[in-house]
């Protein structure tokens, strides 16, 4: 069983190579293996979550060399949870983008370089969850930024560039504080690995101990935007192609989070940072969400509440109690899948109307029911309305800050009380504007251009004042007023539109909606399970014996 | 655990270097502040692995008194991972010059909109109180009025326009390849009219 875990990590690396030797020849092929290798990937750890559950942490010594020479893999209960809760996140998004095609701007998306990409992303990911120790930890992240760095300049236009340079910069210097801050703890401590790490650290000067905290505190808030070091997110995400978009929402800030957890708990217990972390939370959840009010484009909109969530999950560590790790845990499985959600939907719009600007679209919910009922059952989920799996999580986190009973906890308390109503008001509005309210004149039958019977020569008669590669004004949407798959000439040019949205993309979404909503169903066997991985985190004995064999 | 003092004082001095030239707007300058940087945190590596002890020769050296591989390890794959890095921040500052004509990085756009939007309401209202406070309204200072507001709305329009484009290279062979100086930049906005975007 043991042999399984380093598979997650292998079995995408591998494909990427295949992936690239077929490249553009055999597309079909290389969509086969993405796909086939993200199910198996997806089948694994669910195998290693039920393992762990039953057996306790699985490791794996590569090259059986014993810590801290090797590098180590364990899948514990929390690994186990947060990769099946990816993997099957990144296999809907495949989905969901194989159906797109990239196609709604072909030639500036190059496929043959998003599958490989896209694996190593999901690698990185997975080696993340399992690094053992902090240089594959670091290791890890490296793979999985290089990937998205690749992903979110897809095809390198002006707006990509802009606001991936940003992101790049940002990410470059939270690997450099986080290598210092691994040099750091090799240089007092002689060791890498967090099973050492966790018997070495206590004999340390708290000063000692509290500067290395705090610098690994800051690298996965960076990850993870958490507030004061947010200000990344909102400006890099939106512009990326919408299943990109989608699973950097979901995943990537999920990563911080898990680091965070993993090393508060294994490596500093005792919650010295306790209140820090908590006004971190609070100041995450207010000013994230007041961004998102004031926001009119539905995917920045969306990344506020991403930055506006997180602080949930960092209340939950926060507080340090077994409950609120249980509330935390809860919170990442069923935030990673709704945001996600919301996102591909967020595709789904643009691809129907053409933009995601919510003052430009309107009368969706009678244009499109499918796509309104989408919509709706995350929106209200990400709120915390009753019985949906946020306000499960919210309310075990909220549980947890009144048992608690100090003094931030209260204050965390009304804060996310007051949060989780702001963010119905944000999803009210979206619902209103996008879904609810009469479509603007010239809107409702827009579709996208489905074939052109010549090359379109489009730039000539745009006027003056528009310039190619802004980021501005949006790039002219190519659609043009039609009724379901009829022809309609664009620039003297005969052209075929849709309303129609293809299938992949739909079912894709629909599975969220679907995962998001199974959270509810067995919501009984998940706290139960996110419990007992809170226990195993804090008593971290079975994790340093799994490692250490003894 | 000994530690050489010329090793941390080298690598500080990397750092400080690199990250001043980190908080430059150039990709360019950014790049070589990142490689930098990133060689003073390997030294930081390299030297919590203590002093250098002996060869590690197969035979007749007690391993004991062997250099530490680990921190030597961690370094090669920062190394290795800097390189990718590089040449990714190296790809795109090219592509940035190739479409703007600069390898800035650019202020959010919502940053820069609401910043010019609040200095020229600020100048049109301070404008709008001087023209009501004159109390016989001239022909020539109505057109000189309706100039002024002109003007503040092109300034607008241009910096949209600028903004969309990036601004131009200059042609200054040291400005194209260093990135130019923010002191360029007050001078460039002193002259709106001046500018290539007002006319976009």
């Amino acid at each position: 069983m043991n042999a399984l875990v380093p598979l997650p990590v292998l079995l995408p690396l591998c494909a990427t190579g295949l992936s690239l030797a077929f490249g553009t020849r055999l597309k079909q092929l290389q969509r086969l293996i993405s796909v086939a290798v993200l199910t198996a990937v997806l089948g694994l750890s669910v195998t290693l979550m039920i393992a762990a559950d039953m057996r306790g942490p699985l490791t794996v010594h590569l090259g059986d060399f014993a810590p801290p020479l090797g590098i180590t893999l364990v899948a514990d209960r929390l690994s186990g949870l947060m990769l099946t809760v990816s993997s099957a996140v990144t296999l809907c998004v495949l989905v969901y983008s194989l159906g797109q095609g990239m196609a709604d701007r072909e030639e500036e998306t190059p496929v043959a370089v998003f599958h490989p990409a896209y694996l190593i992303l999901v690698a990185g990911v997975s080696c993340t969850f399992l690094a053992g120790d902090l240089v594959n930890l670091y290791v890890g992240f490296e793979i999985m930024l290089v990937a998205s760095f690749v992903l979110l300049t897809l095809g390198g236009t002006g707006p990509r560039i802009r606001a991936g340079s940003t992101y790049v910069i940002i990410s470059l210097f939270s690997s450099m504080l986080f290598l210092t801050a691994i040099a750091m703890t090799y240089a007092a401590t002689g060791t890498a690995n967090f099973a050492q790490l966790a018997g070495r650290l206590a004999g340390l000067p708290l000063g000692v101990q509290t500067l290395i905290q705090a610098m690994l505190l800051t690298v996965f808030a960076i990850k993870a935007a958490v507030f004061p070091l947010a200000a990344w997110l909102p400006d890099s995400y939106p512009t990326a192609p919408a299943p990109v978009t989608a699973v950097f929402a979901g995943l990537l800030t999920k990563v911080g989070v898990y680091c965070m957890l993993r090393t508060e708990t294994l490596l500093f217990p005792g919650n010295r940072l306790g209140d820090l972390l908590m006004a971190a939370a609070l100041a995450s959840m207010v000013v994230g969400i007041l961004g998102a009010v004031a926001q009119t484009d539905l995917k920045r909109l969306l990344s506020f509440t991403l930055i506006s969530h997180i602080g949930y999950m960092v209340f939950g560590i926060g507080l340090a109690t077994r409950d609120a790790y249980g509330g935390a845990i809860v919170y990442v499985a069923h935030h990673i899948t709704v945001q996600t959600t919301l996102f591909l939907v967020a595709g789904l719009i643009e691809r129907r109307s053409g933009t995601t600007e919510l003052t430009r679209i309107g009368g969706l919910a009678k244009a499109a029911p499918l796509l309104a009922a989408l919509f709706f059952v995350p929106a209200m989920n990400l709120a915390g309305i009753p019985p949906l799996s946020g306000f499960i999580g919210k309310l075990g986190l909220m549980r947890a800050g009144v048992a608690d009973g100090g003094v931030w906890a209260w204050i965390l308390v009304v804060g996310s009380a007051v949060t989780s109503l702001l963010t119905l008001y944000v999803t009210a509005k979206v619902w209103n504007l996008a879904f609810w309210r009469a479509a603007p004149p010239g809107q409702a039958a827009t579709g996208t251009v489905l074939e052109a019977d010549s090359d379109e020569d489009d730039d000539g008669d745009e006027g003056p004042d528009r310039i190619p590669g802004t980021g501005d004004e949006p790039v002219r949407p190519r659609h043009q007023p039609a009724g379901r798959a009829v022809a309609a000439t664009l620039h003297g040019h005969a052209v075929t539109t849709t309303t129609k949205l293809p299938l992949p993309m739909t079912g894709a979404t629909a599975a969220t909606v679907a995962l998001g909503l199974a959270f509810t169903v067995f919501a009984g066997p998940l706290t139960s399970y996110t419990d007992r991985a809170a226990a195993e985190l804090i008593a971290r004995a079975p994790y340093v014996q799994a490692v250490l064999g003894r | 655990m000994t530690v050489s003092v010329s090793l941390l004082a080298t690598a500080a001095v990397l750092c400080a270097v690199g990250g001043i030239l980190m908080l430059t707007r150039p990709l360019t300058r950014i790049l070589l502040g990142a490689v930098i940087a990133g060689n003073g945190i390997n030294l930081l590596v390299l030297a919590a692995g203590g002093r250098a002890g002996a060869e590690p020769l197969l035979y007749g050296v007690p391993l004991g008194r062997v250099t530490d591989p680990l921190p030597q390890a961690i370094a090669l794959t920062a190394i290795v991972i800097t390189l990718a890095t590089t040449a990714f921040l190296l790809a795109m500052a090219y592509r940035s010059h190739q479409l703007t004509g600069t390898d800035e990085v650019h202020d959010d756009q919502e940053d820069r909109r609401i910043a010019l939007r609040s200095e020229v309401r600020g100048e049109r209202d301070e404008l709008r109180e001087r023209y009501r406070a004159t109390d016989e309204v001239t022909a020539e200072e109505r057109t000189r009025y309706r100039e002024e507001r002109r003007r503040l709305r092109a300034r607008l329009r241009a910096d949209r326009a600028l903004q969309a484009r990036g601004r131009d290279a200059t042609g200054d062979l040291w400005h194209d390849v260093l990135g130019a100086d923010p002191e360029d930049y007050a001078a460039q906005q002193d002259r709106p009219d001046a500018d290539p975007g007002a006319t976009g």
